[in-house]
């Protein structure tokens, strides 16, 4: 069986990264010819049952007070409880902020292998071999997992969601004991609004060609009329001109939307190598011989000021 | 208070991604290695400031490779901490390191340990998990600030579009994102001074990986980027709509 972690959000809702994880998991299952379940530790305030929809059977859900805030050691050890209760020999997580904290504990727990960033569905004709992205997306590794148990940890848009309206899962409560957590949290800030970047399928990204923090607002503009989430590079997050988490590249975060608009940037391996498995790739600069134009898919040589709202109205206009 | 801060060696940022032996080897030829950035700007920076903070505690570097990581590590001792300890082994995966790491930490009684948000060639985000897990200790991953106050400890960790602010008493296991702390260059004093600080080199534990790698590529290479006049910008939003299909 195919067991996949269903991520949920501080405010009860399920992920989109959730999503792809049990299409993944799905279409797993039905690789191996085994069944696709899923997870649910934190509170929800979705019905559980519409996930049926993207090809889960049941899902377990452990209702528990101590589980009410994230802790990324009673959750795994829960995840591997009800993995070994169940029988499971896949475990699917997103390797997003909750995947990269629990995957790897489960992982050690039950002493199963995982692939952390996949890209791909397994090939399991011979062996069990998982294409995840190495090097900060410069390259990629096949990686042959040796143990009984399996864990997978797929890229955040790496997998289509894909769903068919009428299925439905059947919720099962799982009787498992559950610590009380050794981490307390105090408090949980969210820019509200906003796209996650992680998440976002649209990227609208500025660099130090955008002068200072005081021209953002055609970025921010740029970003609202396509539903985009805005990134930067490393020196405008180190001049403070936006904060750390919008930092995209090697020493930042690592983003495959379908669409990364990259507006003064000029596009230095370091940055490259955090989004270069973005689909498709806009550069505007106004130097010609910008690097990120070798990176890039659509250009404009031409000055961002003028060119970004122009831009902007023409996406209205569409 | 006793820190144990994880290092890797990563190829430089700029080396060129090649493979050798039927794809299935880096090739590391004329690559330079430096720190890997996310150990060296964050937690080892942080762990330093700690000590700035409080003369008493005790900073260990340790890393699982083989001797040509010794560079690596003297370059580190150079920015700060009292002593490194090497295991003698070469990487096979991130268990089989946190399982060598946890050897060593189980030995030296670290009130903290701190490692790297990611390796920027292995990208798993696992070691750190792996290691709490064998440790049997609370893990904080994505770290963005960290202070101490006391027994305890506040962090501050990266979530989906924001962040969260939570508090863990020691021992506790420590992945650092950016924020934690600021680059520093090491000064010509650390420097001189690392030469004669103790490198411990100990022999690995009997571990066995769970993973291995059997074949590496690279991403197909762009075809051409196609350039729309500045004067024509409505043309760009058409293509993205119509032909790339992504608005
Ligand atoms: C170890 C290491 C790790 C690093 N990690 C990262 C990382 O994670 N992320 C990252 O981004 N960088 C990283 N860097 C830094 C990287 O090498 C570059 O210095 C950085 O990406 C440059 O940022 P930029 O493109 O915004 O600025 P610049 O290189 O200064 O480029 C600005 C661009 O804006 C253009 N421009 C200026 N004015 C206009 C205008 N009016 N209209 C249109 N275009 C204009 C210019 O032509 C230029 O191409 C790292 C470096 C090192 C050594
Ligand atoms: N060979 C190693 N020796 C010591 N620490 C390591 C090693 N590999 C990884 N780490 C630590 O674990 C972190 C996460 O690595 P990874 O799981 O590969 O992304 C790194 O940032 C380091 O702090």
């Amino acid at each position: 069986m195919v067991l996949v972690f269903i991520d949920i959000a501080e405010d009860g809702s399920v992920k989109k990264t959730a999503l792809e994880a049990l299409s993944y998991g799905a279409a797993l299952a039905k690789q191996l010819n085994v069944a696709a379940e899923g997870l649910v530790l934190a509170p929800v305030t979705e019905d559980l049952s519409a996930l049926g929809q993207y090809g889960v059977t049941k899902i377990h859900q452990v209702k528990n007070e101590a589980l009410q805030h994230f802790d990324a050691q009673s959750y795994a050890k829960v995840c591997a409880a009800v993995a070994e209760q169940t029988g499971a020999t896949v475990l699917i997580f997103s390797h997003n902020t909750s995947g990269k904290a629990i995957a790897p504990r489960v992982a050690a727990r039950m002493k199963a292998g995982l692939v952390a960033g996949a890209v791909a569905l397994p090939e399991t004709s011979n062996g069990f071999i998982v294409k995840k992205s190495v090097f900060s997306g410069k390259a990629f590794a096949d990686v042959s997992v040796l143990t009984t148990v399996k864990i997978i940890s797929i890229n955040p848009n790496s997998f289509k969601v894909e769903g068919d309206a009428n299925g439905s899962a059947e919720i099962v409560d799982a009787d498992i004991a559950v610590d009380a957590p050794l981490i307390k949290t105090i408090s949980t800030s969210k820019q509200s609004g906003e796209v996650p970047l992680a998440e976002a399928e649209i990227v609208v990204s500025g660099g130090r060609g955008m002068k200072g923090p005081e021209n953002w607002g055609i970025l921010e503009d740029l970003a609202s009329s396509l539903h985009a989430a805005l990134a930067c590079s490393r020196p405008v997050a180190d001049a403070h001109w936006r904060p750390h988490n919008e930092h995209v590249g090697q020493t930042g975060g690592a983003i495959a939307p379908n669409l990364y608009i990259a507006v003064g940037i000029s596009g230095a391996i370091q940055h490259l190598a955090g989004v270069n498995r973005s689909k498709v790739i806009v550069v505007i600069n106004k130097d010609p011989e910008a690097p990120f134009f070798k990176a890039a898919d659509y250009g404009i040589v031409g000055d961002l000021f003028d060119v970004v709202p122009k831009l902007t109205e023409a996406i209205k206009q569409l | 208070m006793k820190i144990l801060v994880c290092i890797s060696k990563t190829p430089d940022t700029t080396a060129k991604i090649a493979f050798t032996d039927n794809n299935t080897k880096f090739d590391a030829g004329s690559v330079q290695w430096i720190i890997n950035p996310n150990d060296e700007y964050y937690a080892l920076v942080r762990a330093i400031e700690l000590k700035e903070a409080d003369s008493s505690t005790i900073v260990h570097l340790v890393t699982v490779g083989g001797a040509d990581t010794d560079a690596i590590i003297r370059k580190a001792l150079a920015l700060g901490g009292d002593e490194a300890i090497r295991i003698n082994t070469e990487c096979a995966d991130s268990f089989s390191i946190a399982a060598q790491i946890a050897a060593v930490a189980k030995e030296g009684n670290y009130d903290l340990i701190f490692t790297g948000k990611e390796t920027i060639d292995y990208n798993g985000s696992a070691v750190g998990g792996m290691l709490a897990e064998l440790l049997d200790l609370p893990y904080v991953s994505l770290a963005t600030k960290f202070e101490l106050n006391g027994n305890a400890a506040t962090v501050t960790r990266e979530i989906e579009g924001g962040e969260e602010i939570c508090e863990v008493s020691l021992p506790v296991v420590v992945s650092c994102n950016k924020g934690m702390a600021e680059q520093r260059i090491p000064n010509m004093r650390g420097i001189m001074a690392a030469r004669t600080k103790p490198l411990k080199v100990v022999e690995p534990a009997a571990v066995e990986p769970l993973t291995s790698i059997s074949e590496f590529s690279l991403p197909p290479a762009k075809t051409g980027v196609k350039l729309i006049d500045a004067d024509n910008v409505a043309e760009l939003a058409r293509l993205l709509k119509e032909e790339a299909k992504v608005i």
